[in-house]
């Protein structure tokens, strides 16, 4: 018996060493929770590693900023001037957009649609990666003690990164869109049709589950659909790069993923979605003309206007356009005194408005039957534009 | 010189210094987590596979490289997202098969080295997959191109970092 024993030793080793691994594989997969020892195993293996991690992240990322921010400035004046020039574009942009997602609000309040929004999100900055292939996903440097919670979506400005996995004291696991063991609801933007995303082994994404009889063109945004309930709706996801007919019912569609997975070095956690109904906002909405006016010369208003307005009640509203103030019937005012002084604190301010050339079916926020709004009772007239001069009288001859 | 007699044959057993023994395979884990950051191609390496052929190779000791497998590859379970045991009982089998063919086969040249690394690379991923897709039921697809290209990578970076942890081994 001695004999056997030793001369198959190495052997008996060998398979006790596998029978536990695998018995232990089997526990994990029977239960869907973390076994208190995996969940050890796996502290003690981020604990040895994710220090000098983020030592070597900390000492990269200061190196970096200081020769950054402090010593290679080639070309910032002429970045800053460019970014300027991009804001002001982006701005009117902002607003023309902004007025149709006013519209969609309006239109979905009407049927009592429930939308979500990201309210809170959390900065985080990615420390290491799981290393393998065959598991993408990276390790950030927030964790639970930050209240970061599982299952919570990870994002940058250019779209959804993957959702926390596992959750340790400073630090937490995140799978990647692109692990072949992800799953993300998705919509196509334009075509609106749905499917899951899932990971493929070259490491990028494919949308499954969209029948073969559809048409889905190269270039089409994917978002998220909302329906997996952790990333909200409308999150960019990827692209359309390759649409071929799959094996069986539905299309092979190849995604290229918006956010650079390979290249991650800050996201953000989501850490709170809300939903709630969806209203049209209450102030009203600024126009591309507004913007555009204000960097136009302004002129001062007359001061018998603005006594004017004081006088009807129609407290002036935040975000409302100056152009209501015209908009009220002018009552019997008083004649333009001189200006007074400076440090006069009777003295009317004096109020500078952007010249604008507002249509008349936006003279007022104020709606028919609001209470306690001057402006609403009265009736409504066009709104001449402000750079039109007004109709002066004749002017007489003094009697000789 | 100490020599082991195995086998009617006489072969070189070396070992390696305790902080060698616990800095090499901790190093590998981290680098392996840690580069794919900053060089993304790295990924389709496996340095703690590396690690753990060199290991086992030179220390002919079939109990020791199932060891040495084993907790190379739990630790490198433990940083992924997936049950933890995978890695484990693959660089198990390799571990236990490198030391094998060291005992019997001359591993001290390039070329031996070279084919025995895209050798235990295959039995690596064919353990892997197998037990992924057979017993967890994991979502992982085989692709020919991906694993042979990998494997050569493998075997080349292989050679390489057996030659620099040769420096580091002592002869018992």
């Amino acid at each position: 018996m001695e004999t056997v024993l030793g001369r198959y030793r190495n052997l008996i080793v060998l398979v006790g060493v596998l029978f536990v691994q695998v018995l232990g594989l089997a526990i994990q997969v029977k239960r869907t929770t973390d076994t208190d020892s995996s969940r050890l195993i796996r502290v003690w293996a981020v604990g040895a590693v994710s220090p000098l991690e983020k030592t070597l992240v900390w000492a990269q990322t200061s190196t970096g900023n200081l020769w950054h921010n402090y010593f290679y400035l080639r070309g910032v004046r002429a970045e800053n001037r460019e970014l300027k020039r991009q804001i002001e574009e982006m701005r009117v942009e902002h607003v023309r957009i902004s007025q149709d997602a006013e519209q969609a609000r309006r239109l979905q309040s009407l049927l009592a649609f429930k939308e979500q929004f990201i309210s809170k999100t959390l900065a985080a900055q990615v420390i290491g990666s799981s290393g393998s292939e065959q598991s993408r996903s990276i390790y950030l440097d927030k964790g639970e003690k930050d209240g970061v919670k599982p299952d919570m979506a990870v994002i940058t400005a250019d779209g959804v990164v993957g959702k926390v996995l596992h959750v340790y004291r400073s630090t937490s696991l995140v799978l990647l869109v692109s692990d072949q063991t992800s799953g993300v609801g998705a919509i196509l933007e334009k075509s609106r049709l749905q499917g899951i995303l899932r990971g493929l082994p070259s490491g990028e994404i494919a949308l499954e589950k969209v029948m073969s009889d559809e048409e889905v063109p190269a270039g089409e945004l994917v978002l998220s659909s909302g329906g997996d309930r952790i990333f909200p709706k409308g999150l960019p996801i990827g692209r359309v790069v390759r649409v071929r007919p799959g094996s069986d019912l539905f299309l092979n569609i190849q995604v290229k993923p918006t956010a650079n997975l390979s290249k991650l070095e800050e996201v953000l956690i989501v850490t709170k979605v809300d939903e709630r109904q969806a209203t049209p906002e209450q102030s009203g909405p600024v126009r591309a003309a507004d913007v555009l006016a204000e960097r136009l010369p302004t002129v001062p208003t007359k001061p018998a206007e603005a006594v004017g307005s004081a006088a009807t009640g129609a407290a002036p509203q935040p975000g409302v356009p100056s152009t209501t103030v015209s908009a009220q019937p002018k009552p019997a005012q008083p004649k333009p005194k001189a200006p007074a002084l400076a440090g006069d604190a009777s003295a009317t301010p004096t109020v500078r408005r952007p010249i604008t050339s507002a249509p008349s079916s936006f003279t007022s926020t104020a709606q028919p039957g609001d209470a306690g709004t001057e402006a609403a009772k009265v009736p409504q007239k066009p709104v001449k534009p402000a750079t039109e001069p007004e109709p002066q009288p004749p002017v007489q001859d003094p009697p000789q | 010189m100490a020599l082991t007699y195995t086998s009617g044959e006489q072969v070189e057993v070396y070992r390696f210094g305790i902080p060698a023994t616990i800095l090499i395979p901790l190093g590998a884990v981290f680098l392996q987590a840690f580069l794919p950051l900053r060089l993304p191609f790295f990924s389709i390496f496996d340095l703690p596979l590396l690690v753990t052929i060199s290991f086992a190779m030179a220390r002919r000791s079939q109990v020791a490289g199932i060891f040495t497998g084993a907790l190379i590859g739990l630790f490198q379970d433990a940083l992924t997202g997936q049950p933890i045991g995978l890695y484990g009982i693959a660089k198990t089998v390799v571990g236990f098969g490198a030391s094998s063919l060291g005992i019997k086969l001359d591993v001290e040249n390039a070329g031996a080295r070279l084919l025995l690394t895209l050798g235990f690379y295959g039995v690596h991923e064919v353990v892997y997959f197998t037990i992924a897709r057979g017993m967890i039921g994991m979502h992982r697809e085989w692709t020919w191109q991906h694993e042979i290209g990998s494997a050569v990578a493998n075997a080349l970076l292989g050679v390489l970092l057996y030659a620099l942890l040769d420096r580091l081994k002592q002869r018992t």
